[in-house]
C-alpha cells in the first residue's frame, strides 16, 4: 500500500519532468517541419549570407545576413556594457562591499533583474532614445547603441547573481590562505578569488549572452527596423528575433515569408542552445575543479 | 627563562565577539625557537588567540581586542599596525589543508610574487621550501601539476612549504594534522621538530600525546582564561592547577 503511494507520487513526479522535454521536443520539431521546406526553395549559403531580406517584394528575397549583423552588433555593444558592470558589481557586492551596503545592494540588483522588458522598451522608447539622439545628433535615436545600452543594462542582474555564487563557491579557505601569505585585498582578489570563480564567471557571461540574443520586446521597440547590413552603432538595426515579433503577424500561413521566419527562429534557437551548452560543460568542470576542497 | 628569549609576548589580551567576550585577560610568552603548544577543549578559544597573532581576526567584523600583544616592541593588536608586515612574519598553517587550486610551484611560489622577485631566485626559494618541508623528493618530478592532486598529507607540507617561502620568523599552526592520517602525522610532527631549530612554533591541538611529543611549552586554556603555561614536561607529570589536572586525566573536555 505504502509502496504503492510512493510510486504513485514518483509517477507524477516523473510526468511533470518530462512533459519540460516533451515540450522542448515539440518546439524543436515543430520549428524543423515549419522551417525547413523553406530550404527547397533557396539554399543554406543564400539563406545565411543573402544581403537582402525583402519578404514581400516579387520575387520576394529571403537574405539573413542583414539580421544577423544586426543582433551581432547589438549583442556586442550589449556585451561592452553588460560585462564589465555585471562582473564589478558581482565583486563589489561579494568581496568588497561592507555587510550594510551588500543588503542594500543585492535586492536592487534582483529588482533590476525582475523588471519586464517591456518597461525597459518603453523607458528606452521614450527617454534612451531621444536622449542619444540628441547628444549624438543623429536622425533617429532608434538604433544599435540605444538597443546595445538597454539590453546590456537588462543582461546586468543575470551576469551579476551567477559571478556571484561563482564567488561565493570559493571556499574561504583560499581566501585566508592568501591574507596569510601576506597579500592584501586585490591581490588576493585577483591572484586568488577571480582565478578560482574564473569558471563560473564565463559561465555568466554567456548566460547573458544568450539573454541578450534571444531579447525580443525591447529590441523590437528600439532598434529601430531597418533591415539592412551596418557597422555602425548609429543606425537603425533589426535583428532576428525583432524581425519574428514584427512580420509573423503579416506572414501568410505556410507561405515562404512564413518558413523564413521559423527558420529564423531555429537559428535563434540553435545559438542560444550552443551558449547554453557551452556554460553547462563549464560550469560542469568547474565544480568538479573545487570539489575536491569543498 | 632569560627576557630576551621572548620573541612573543602577550599582555592581558582579551578579545570579543561582538558582544561575546572569547579570551580574558591572556598572559603568556612564546619563546624564540621553542615550539609552544595549545590544548584546551572545544571552543576556548585557542583559534581565536592564535588567530590574534597574525592579525587574521581582523578580517572578521564586528570583533575587538584589548591588551598588547609585542612582536619587536610592536603591539600586533594595534590597528594601525600593517597587517602584511606582520603576517610576513608570522606565517600560519590551517587546520584544514588549503592550497590554491594552483600548480605545486605555483602554490609555493605565491607569497614570492607578492614581492617581486626574479624568477631564478623564485625557483631557488621554491626548491628550497620544498626541501624544508620535506616535500621535495615527491614532488620535484611534477612541481607543474596542480596541487588539488596531492594527498591530503602532501598538501598540508606543501602548506607549510608555501608558509616557509616568504621567510617568517613565527609560524603558527592551527591543528595542522586533524585531517589526516597517522603517517602523515607524524611526518608533519618530524618537521616540526626540525622547524623549530629556526622559528618559534606555537601549534593547537586536540591530541595530548602530540603536544607531548612536540612541544617544550604547553598551554592550557579553559573557556576563554589561560589556566596554566608550564614545560611540557612538567605539565604533564605534575599539572600545577586543578583544571589542567582534570582535563588531562579526561575528566571533561
Ligand atoms: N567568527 C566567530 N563569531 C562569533 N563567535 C565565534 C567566532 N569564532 C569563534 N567564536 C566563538 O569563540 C569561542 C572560541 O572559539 P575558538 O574557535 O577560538 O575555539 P577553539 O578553542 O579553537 O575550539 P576548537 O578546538 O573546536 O577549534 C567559541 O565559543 C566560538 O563559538
Ligand atoms: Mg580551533
Amino acid at each position: 500500500m505504502f509502496s504503492f503511494k510512493e510510486r504513485a507520487i514518483k509517477f507524477i513526479f516523473s510526468c511533470l519532468a518530462f512533459s519540460c522535454l516533451l515540450f522542448l521536443l515539440a518546439i524543436v520539431v515543430i520549428l524543423f517541419w515549419q522551417g525547413a521546406p523553406l530550404f527547397s526553395y533557396m539554399d543554406f549559403s543564400q539563406f545565411f549570407f543573402g544581403k537582402s531580406w525583402y519578404p514581400t517584394s516579387q520575387p520576394p528575397e529571403f537574405g539573413i545576413f542583414p539580421l544577423i549583423s544586426g543582433s551581432l552588433i547589438v549583442t556586442l555593444g550589449a556585451m561592452v556594457v553588460c560585462v564589465p558592470l555585471g562582473i564589478g558589481s558581482a565583486l563589489y557586492i561579494y568581496e568588497l562591499s561592507g555587510p550594510n551596503s551588500k543588503k542594500i545592494l543585492k535586492p536592487i540588483v534582483e529588482i533590476l533583474g525582475s523588471i519586464p522588458s517591456i518597461v525597459f522598451g518603453f523607458f528606452a522608447l521614450t527617454i534612451a532614445a531621444p536622449a542619444i539622439q540628441q547628444f549624438f545628433n543623429i536622425p533617429t535615436g532608434l538604433c544599435a547603441l540605444t538597443a546595445s545600452i538597454i539590453l546590456g543594462i537588462m543582461a546586468i542582474p543575470t551576469i551579476t547573481s551567477i559571478s556571484e555564487d561563482a564567488l561565493s563557491f570559493v571556499p574561504n579557505s583560499f581566501r585566508e590562505a592568501s591574507y596569510a601569505l601576506g597579500a592584501n585585498k586585490f591581490q588576493t582578489l585577483f591572484k586568488v578569488t577571480i582565478p578560482a570563480a574564473a569558471s563560473g564567471i564565463s559561465t555568466s557571461v554567456i548566460l547573458g549572452m544568450s539573454r541578450i540574443v534571444g531579447e525580443t520586446m525591447t529590441v523590437l521597440m528600439v532598434s529601430g527596423g531597418a533591415a539592412v547590413i551596418t557597422s555602425s552603432f548609429f543606425s537603425p538595426v533589426r535583428p532576428m528575433t525583432a524581425t519574428i515579433a514584427a512580420e509573423m503577424g503579416e506572414a501568410a500561413f505556410g507561405s515562404l515569408h512564413y518558413q523564413a521566419l521559423f527558420a529564423i527562429a531555429l537559428v535563434l534557437f540553435m545559438t542560444t542552445l550552443v551558449f547554453n551548452v557551452i556554460a553547462e560543460r563549464i560550469s560542469q568542470k568547474y565544480a568538479l575543479k573545487l570539489g575536491a576542497n569543498r | 627563562m632569560l627576557e630576551q628569549n621572548i620573541r612573543v609576548k602577550a599582555k592581558d589580551v582579551s578579545f570579543y565577539y561582538g558582544q561575546k567576550r572569547a579570551l580574558k585577560d591572556l598572559n603568556i610568552n612564546f619563546f624564540t625557537n621553542k615550539v609552544t603548544a595549545f590544548i584546551g577543549p572545544s571552543g576556548c578559544g585557542k583559534s581565536t588567540f592564535i588567530r590574534l597573532l597574525n592579525k587574521m581576526n581582523d578580517l572578521i567584523p564586528n570583533t575587538r581586542a584589548e591588551g598588547k600583544i609585542l612582536l619587536d616592541d610592536e603591539n600586533i593588536l594595534d590597528k594601525k599596525v600593517d597587517a602584511v608586515k606582520i603576517r610576513r612574519k608570522i606565517g600560519m598553517v590551517f587546520q584544514k589543508p588549503n592550497p590554491f587550486p594552483k600548480s605545486i610551484f605555483q602554490n609555493v611560489a605565491y607569497g614570492l610574487e607578492l614581492c617581486s622577485m626574479s624568477k631564478k631566485e623564485m625557483e631557488r626559494v621554491v626548491e628550497e621550501s620544498l626541501q624544508k618541508a620535506a616535500l621535495w623528493n615527491e614532488v620535484k618530478d611534477r612541481l607543474r601539476d596542480n596541487a588539488l592532486g596531492l594527498s591530503g598529507g602532501q598538501q598540508q607540507r606543501l602548506c607549510i612549504a608555501r608558509c616557509l617561502a616568504v621567510e617568517p620568523e613565527v609560524i603558527l599552526f592551527d591543528e595542522p594534522c586533524a585531517s589526516l592520517d597517522p603517517i602523515s602525522t607524524s611526518k608533519i610532527e618530524e618537521l616540526i621538530l626540525e622547524l623549530k631549530k629556526q622559528y618559534t612554533i606555537v601549534i593547537v591541538t586536540h591530541n595530548m600525546q602530540q603536544a607531548a611529543r612536540v612541544s617544550d611549552w604547553t598551554a592550557f586554556m579553559y573557556i576563554g582564561e589561560l589556566i596554566e603555561f608550564s614545560p611540557t614536561k612538567e605539565i604533564f607529570v605534575v599539572p600545577k592547577e586543578k583544571k589542567t589536572q582534570e582535563y588531562l586525566s579526561g575528566r571533561f573536555g
